[in-house]
């Protein structure tokens, strides 16, 4: 009996612990799962008693006329291209790139070195890409920048580069590798660091050079976590980076067929339009592509190691 | 000499030149993202007569502190500013740490009824979401988030991945045998929480604690949705406002008529800016080569667990 009760607090208890949590949330995760009628529908501000629930039911069923809206624009294809674009070509690079550096990191010999190419490559992932499009434009503004100076200065014509989207591939591609290689680098060290040395000691008395450890040893012992992140990457491909896409290219108009994206888009509709309705229903399918990407994803890596699986 | 020198390498190590090939790519990538900054510092200490003549340079003509002079002159909405970062970011951590560490030790619990149900609460979440618009109109409209640093940290508050971290960390460093030992000994579940856990989770919850403190000081996104004005703008988003409108400083500084037009005519724009990005990326490049352990540690668990 005793015991029982006692099983009771103790729920009791625990519960209340994570209670702050789940109202947080319930409020901030799950209401706007419910909010995505808006997508259906034609918001409109209540004027009478504005509160979310009044908006919500007096504002029109629209049908699906949000996703068409959505698709009418010959703009829709140029952002669903970006997206998807941009995502295979960084999940690639970022991938080979990031471990040819951390197996470099490996072997070198002098270790204090290494640490210091480390915290050094490290560096631009604590940043906000507000101060990466700073960088940037030290670089390539229009009137003071070091790159249309040095142009100049060599008698060729300037370059005027937030307004001429074909760069933008380049740029966007340098900015991201620049800013996340040194932490996947230092994700995949940690990963060959864990390798038993013994293999790499087996495989030199049987005579394999060092590419053939690399090919034979420490690349298939990163096999599994190559395969996760990659997946989870792929899960994420209707997802990007908003700040690389919306502060780095200074918000230019003209560069829109290069750098928006599905989230710009669909912050760009929310701010510029105040159309919540189609706003929302581009988030409804981005996150149900998602959803499904990342399902799928799962299952992939749940048949390579069930151990890594999300879920 | 060289029989020494052969002999000092590891027996089984790349040879000299792939060494020497290894440093000449690693050094360049390290210089691509260090260099960046560097030259922002410069530009930070140019003279504008500088930059009006040669652009900016790593080489300028002339060097002044007149920038970081006038950041101390219209100081007013900049240290307004750099307040409200900091107490985003203090107060923000507080927060987050502790509805963090309370939600992870309930799912870390194994004999908590409900923690099946709870984990899928916040996992949920990273799988599927509203999106942009239906939770901005949830936190205008229900919560009433606007002006406020409430604003700010409310919204930021939870991160289920945080949650993994910080679960993954007391599954793989407090035997459970503690937690019943306690019970025995008669404390109570905050008790064993606050006086037993926390003190031995100190490497854990450094973890957490700084991805979050670097996320709330890094923020621009959210104060660009709920904030509009510029007495709550952190730092980031202040800088960003900038990139348009240089002369935010002045218009927002207590000055006034001829005195505020005088000098916006001879405010040393470009330096200044770049001498905000300075004051901001400071305290980072100075805390994180002590912080990286942790952090690292944290981005492990986080990814390969996640």
């Amino acid at each position: 009996m005793s015991k029982k009760r006692s099983g009771i607090k103790k729920t009791l208890f625990l519960t209340s612990m994570v209670l702050p949590g789940a109202i947080w949330f319930f409020f901030l995760r799950y209401l706007p799962m419910a909010g995505i009628v808006l997508a259906f529908k034609n918001y409109k501000v209540y004027p009478k008693n504005p509160t979310f629930w009044n908006n919500l039911m007096h504002s029109a069923w629209t049908g699906l006329k949000n996703f068409e809206f959505l698709f009418a624009t010959t703009d829709s294809w140029i952002y669903i291209r970006n997206t998807i674009c941009y995502n295979v070509l960084w999940i690639i690079l970022g991938l080979v790139i990031a471990v040819a550096f951390a197996i470099m990191l490996h072997e070198l010999t002098n270790k204090f070195v290494a640490k210091t190419y480390q915290t050094l490559m490290f560096f631009p992932y604590f940043l906000s890409w507000v101060v990466a499009s700073y960088f940037l434009l030290a670089f390539l503004d229009p009137t003071r920048g070091l790159v249309d100076n040095f142009l100049l200065s060599k008698g060729l014509e300037k370059i005027d580069w937030y307004n001429t989207p074909k760069y933008w591939p380049v740029i966007l591609t340098i900015c991201n590798l620049w800013k996340n290689i040194g932490y996947s680098s230092i994700l995949y060290l940690a990963a060959i660091t864990g390798i038993d040395t013994t293999q790499y000691e087996a495989a030199a008395i049987d005579g394999a050079t060092k590419w053939q450890q690399i090919f034979y040893v420490t690349i298939p012992n990163l096999r599994p976590m190559i395969c996760i992140l990659l997946i989870m990457n792929v899960g994420k491909i209707f997802n990007s980076d908003f700040g690389l896409f919306y502060t780095v290219p200074l918000n230019s108009g003209s560069l829109f067929s290069a750098t928006q994206v599905i989230d710009t888009y669909i912050y760009r509709v929310l701010t510029a339009t105040n159309n919540i309705g189609m706003s929302t229903a581009g988030g409804l399918l981005q996150n149900a592509v998602g959803f499904v990407c990342i399902m799928f994803a799962n299952k992939v890596v749940k048949k390579i190691d069930e151990d890594s699986a999300l879920f | 000499m060289a029989n020494a020198k052969v002999k000092k390498r590891r027996i089984n190590s790349i040879s000299v030149p792939a060494e020497i090939i290894c440093h000449i790519v690693l050094i360049l990538f390290c210089l691509l993202c260090i260099v960046p900054f560097v030259f922002v510092v410069i530009i930070s200490f140019t003279s504008q007569d500088s930059i009006r003549a040669i652009g900016y340079s790593f080489f300028p003509k002339t060097t002044s502190f007149e920038a970081y002079n006038y950041v101390m002159k219209l100081g007013d909405q900049l240290w307004r500013s750099y307040f409200n970062s900091f107490f985003i970011t203090v107060a923000g951590t507080f927060f987050t740490m502790l509805v963090t560490i309370l939600y992870s030790y309930g799912l870390y619990r194994k004999d908590f009824k409900f923690r099946k149900f709870f984990t899928f609460w916040a996992f949920f979440t990273m799988l599927f979401g509203g999106g942009l618009a239906p939770t901005y109109v949830v936190c205008k409209t229900v919560l009433g988030l606007s002006d406020s640093y409430w604003a700010v940290i409310i919204p930021m508050l939870l991160n289920p991945f945080n949650i993994i971290v910080m679960r993954t960390f007391f599954q793989s460093s407090i035997p459970e045998e503690l937690i019943d030992a306690a019970a025995i000994d008669g404390a109570g579940e905050y008790t064993t929480l606050f006086k037993i856990i926390i003190p031995i989770s100190k490497p854990g919850i450094a973890t957490v604690g700084l991805l979050s403190a670097l996320a709330y000081w890094n923020e621009w996104f959210i104060p660009m949705l709920y904030i509009r004005e510029a007495k709550f703008y952190p730092l980031q988003y202040l800088l960003m406002q900038m990139q348009t409108k240089v002369d935010f400083l002045v218009k927002n500084s207590s000055m006034i008529g001829a005195e505020a037009s005088n000098i916006v005519s001879d405010l040393p724009s470009d330096s200044l800016r770049m001498a905000l990005v300075v004051l901001i990326v400071v305290p980072i490049a100075c805390a994180y080569p002590f912080f990286q352990r942790y952090i690292v540690s944290g981005l492990t668990i986080g990814s390969v667990k996640g």
